[in-house]
């Protein structure tokens, strides 16, 4: 009598697999639609055009300007605000924003990278908050409580910075291999206690408040020996962070391309039922992916809490775990798709304050964030979750191709 | 009732799954469609069902022309259908079975049982079926639940009936009861389209035969055609159905199972108390229709049901492996060919390179240090892909596109070149082309010249006559008993039913 009819469970597995192989040509697609949506809502919050709109009839062309005017404007102000400034006085400053962007990408690119080997080994981690947080209580700890000489100082912030979220990846690898929980779950789960936890040892001056915190949640700020070493000299605020994470992105490489390691981890976000018959302890493969996971997000943890002025606060995580999410689905999980990935969110919110000058509210930029994951993610999801048959042309790619160039048929 | 399909067109994207196929199935005929796997017999009996609708050509039933958006439609018109898996309600009786779906209800609207179950007395009275309309129908045997789903057709004035692959779970005694079945019911008006890739079968009850290959028709052919004749117009050339092996010369002792016990997936005891030895140079089958533990016997043997779900001793070479991980056992010898390549074989996503690497990941010759050796792999990824005949233009394509029988030539590819003095084949042929059937038997049979001792696992009768050495027959979990190859197949059939050697 143990048979019952079931409702069928959601299978994000295979949504999440299909997001995945969505391809390059979707993924191009769907940054270009969301500049659109973005432009969109630029037009319909401008008040030139909502005024012309009053006299659409009389001259619709007013309209037209204005539409031009402000998405011109709104994405000029973008690329100023984030690659390059032609208007700046010196070359220092026109190229300024250009090292912001890359400053700004660097824990995205490494985090990213992070949440990315989970989803190629099939696995959804959430919990990069958390576990950058976890990364960030060490390497503060490092930081601001241990004096060591210079150079090694800031190696072993960055170590331990590694370490501290790694341990936290592996727990969740554990519980999911051991009991079955839900990666999903308790990495939410952790997040909270986690912060949680951040926050009390920054209230308490015996722990990592910084002396002058009076009542708030801050740290001293971070020795000079531990700081990240600038890159460019005094003028630019860009630092070793962003070497780190491109070390990341080719280490990254290496490991899921071209060693072993990286194939038992594919094969098993592939088909964990034909690794475990071909001898790969599936178990273990979860624990070691969570912990590498994390590893790249203690990368962005380091970066967080070793380049801060003032002291580090529990807000010094940037939605850094969250939006290492987008940059890994946006970047297809691969190396160089996350780099770019990367890059692409540093110059939303190195331009975000351009726009803002311009007049622009910069949730524009969010919007156009949301709207790409959105088309990216959209449909396999949709499908997911109302149970529709995968359509029989999959990529955007292949259905033009059988509508414009298929032979013979209809 | 008459059924003609007329120019039934059916495409996937550029893949043509039926081109133009014409079929005539008269009144009270049984028509035998014959096809490899992959041939279009199913997808054109799902646009018969309505399931699919055909991009061209007509369904005419007695003359005129149907059209069908669903299997309702389908139903409606009075086509049933007996799939491969029933779609039975195992708790409801089969009285409930039956009246699912169309529940006859008295004036208030109250579920009238006793006229679902007069209905299905009727039936089975009239056709000889011996189904009793009260019982449950998990506790009914395979072959009488395939009755229910019989019965549940003609419960809706089914005229033509079509059955997907009947005989896959079926006992050979069982089989022979399908046929009287299917006989009846074709001199009562009934139409029948039987749906299978086993030849014996065709030649034994089909009144006509019409043959699929790549979603074409490539011909008709009466039951008494050769076998040899019906199996190259399946596959398209000649093909030798007997495999050649000399007498085997038996050495030591290399799978030596003592007392071993399993549980399933739901903690059912699926293995029960089997002991058996096979040993180098010697094919060791285990009969017995699906589902009677073999699957678990596999997956016991090469360590990935755990400790706590087995019982007893297995030994390999004369070292005890029961609890060790699967890497150990692998390492140790053994090469597996999963039942189910798709899920456990194969990862279709990476290239057959990948694929032909899997469980050697961790030492030479396809890792250097921590790192893969590409040039390695590649070199010997080609060189198996060669001397494996699989069809692909580069071993870097993708596991996934391949027809089932290259699938299944990666597989063994990887498997045979490995180290091993044991075998494990599950269904080494299921789902496989002809063509390729005869090269995977061949090669079977040279590993154990070679000097391997092979267990092999088949619910093909004929494959495992064709091959063994020795035949273990399993039911429930039991072996009933383990005879010489050449003993007949009458008897076998009965072994496959529980009755002892």
């Amino acid at each position: 009598m143990s048979e019952t009819t079931r409702k069928e469970p959601i299978n994000w597995n295979a949504a999440l697999k299909e997001i995945l192989s969505g391809g390059v040509t979707r993924t191009v697609m769907s940054v270009i639609l969301g500049f659109a949506v973005g432009a969109f809502f630029m037009i319909i919050s401008n008040k030139e055009f909502l005024q012309s709109m009053g006299y659409f009839f009389a001259d619709p062309l007013a309209s037209l300007r204005a539409a031009g005017d402000v998405v011109g404007a709104g994405y000029g102000a973008l690329f100023k605000g984030s690659i390059y400034n032609a208007s700046a006085a010196t070359f220092d400053g026109a190229i300024r924003p250009l090292t912001e962007t890359l400053r700004l990408a660097s824990p995205l690119i490494a985090a990213g990278l992070g949440i990315g080997l989970g989803f190629r080994v099939g696995l959804f981690n959430i919990g990069g908050t958390g576990q950058l947080v976890s990364g960030l209580i060490w390497a503060t700890f490092v930081a601001t409580r241990i004096e060591l000489p210079p150079v090694i100082h800031f190696i072993v912030a960055i170590a331990t910075a590694i370490v501290g979220s790694a341990i936290v990846g592996a727990f969740v690898g554990f519980l999911r291999a051991r009991t079955g929980a839900n990666e999903v779950i308790t990495t939410i789960m952790l997040n909270y206690i986690i912060i949680s936890f951040f926050n009390f040892l920054l209230l308490d001056n015996n722990l990592l408040q910084g002396a002058t915190a009076g009542g708030h949640t801050k740290s001293d700020p971070a020795f000079e020996t531990a700081k990240l070493p600038g890159l460019l000299g005094e003028n630019f605020a860009l630092n070793l962070g962003f070497v780190l994470s491109i070390v990341a992105v080719v280490v990254y490489w290496w490991l899921m391309e071209r060693s072993t390691i990286g194939f038992r981890l594919r094969a098993v976000g592939f088909n964990a039922s034909a690794a475990k018959t071909a001898g790969i302890n599936v178990e273990g493969t979860y624990i070691l992916a969570l912990g590498l996971s994390a590893a790249f997000v203690g990368i962005a943890a380091a970066n967080q809490a070793l380049s801060s002025t003032g002291g580090v606060t529990p807000t010094t995580h940037a939605g850094i775990g969250f939006d290492a999410i987008t940059v890994a689905l946006l970047g297809g999980s691969t190396a160089s798709g996350v780099l770019l990935a990367g890059l692409l969110f540093g110059a939303f919110k190195a331009g975000s304050s351009a726009i803002q000058i311009e007049g622009i509210s910069p949730d524009v930029l969010g919007i156009v964030q949301g709207a790409i994951v959105l088309f990216i993610a959209a449909p396999p999801l949709i499908r997911a979750i109302f149970r529709l048959p995968p359509p029989q042309t999959t990529t955007m790619l292949s259905a033009l191709k059988s509508k414009f160039f298929s032979r013979g048929g209809k | 009732m008459r059924l003609e399909l007329k120019g039934i067109t059916k495409r996937f994207g550029a893949l043509v799954a039926n081109d133009s196929i014409d079929l005539v199935v008269e009144s009270g005929e049984i028509h035998s469609l014959l096809g490899e796997n992959g041939a279009g017999k199913s997808t054109l009996m799902n646009v018969l069902y309505g399931l699919y609708q055909a991009d061209e050509g007509q369904i005419l039933l007695d003359g005129k022309v149907a059209k069908f958006s669903g299997p309702g439609d389908a139903m409606a018109a009075g086509i049933g259908m007996v799939h491969q898996h029933f779609m039975l309600i195992p708790v409801f009786t089969v009285a409930e079975n039956v009246a699912l779906g169309h529940e006859p209800t008295n004036k208030l609207g109250v579920l009238d049982l006793d006229a679902a179950r007069a209905l299905v007395k009727k039936i089975s009275d009239r056709f000889g079926f011996d189904v009793d309309p009260d019982a449950l129908v998990e506790d009914l045997p395979v072959g009488v639940q395939q009755r229910v789903e019989i019965i549940k057709s003609l419960a809706r004035d089914a005229k033509v009936l079509v059955l997907d692959e009947p005989t896959a779970v079926l006992t050979p005694q069982e089989t022979d009861e399908l046929m009287e079945i299917m006989r009846g019911l074709a001199k009562s008006g009934t139409s029948i389209v039987f749906i299978t890739h086993k030849l014996r079968e065709v030649k034994a009850v089909a009144d006509k035969i019409t043959v699929i290959r790549q979603g074409r028709v490539v011909g008709e052919a009466k039951p008494s055609a050769e076998t040899k004749e019906l199996a190259s117009m399946m596959v398209g050339r000649d093909v030798g159905l007997t495999v050649e092996k000399k007498s085997a010369a038996p050495g030591k002792v290399v799978l030596n199972v003592q007392d071993l016990s399993v549980l399933d997936d739901r903690e059912q005891r699926a293995v029960d108390h089997v002991s058996f030895e096979v040993r180098a140079g010697e094919i060791l089958a285990i009969a017995g229709v699906q589902g009677n533990g073999q699957t678990e016997l596999a997956e016991a043997i090469l360590g990935l049901r755990g400790l706590h779900s087995s019982a007893g001793d297995i030994s390999i070479s004369g070292s005890s492996v029961r609890g060790k991980s699967v890497r150990t056992i692998l390492e140790k010898g053994v090469g597996y060919v999963p039942e189910d390549r798709q899920k456990n074989g194969l990862i279709s996503e990476f290239s057959i390179a990948e694929n032909l690497m899997l469980n050697g990941s961790f030492t030479k010759p396809f890792a250097k240090g921590l790192g893969i050796a590409f040039a390695t792999r590649n070199k010997i990824a080609d060189e198996l892909v060669k001397e494996f005949d699989v069809r692909t233009t580069s071993a870097q394509s993708a596991a996934g596109k391949l027809s089932g029988g290259n699938q299944q030539k990666v597989v063994l590819a990887r498997e045979l070149s490995r180290e091993v003095e044991l075998l494990v084949v599950s269904q080494p042929t299921r789902g496989v082309d002809v063509g390729s059937v005869e090269f995977i038997h061949e090669r079977l049979v040279e590993e154990r010249n070679s000097g391997k001792a092979v267990l092999l696992i088949s619910t093909e009768l004929d494959e495992v006559m064709a091959l063994a050495d020795r035949i273990a027959v399993m039911y429930r979990g039991k072996i009933v008993g383990i005879v010489d190859a050449n003993t007949d197949r009458a008897k076998l059939g009965q072994m496959m039913a529980g009755v002892a050697a």
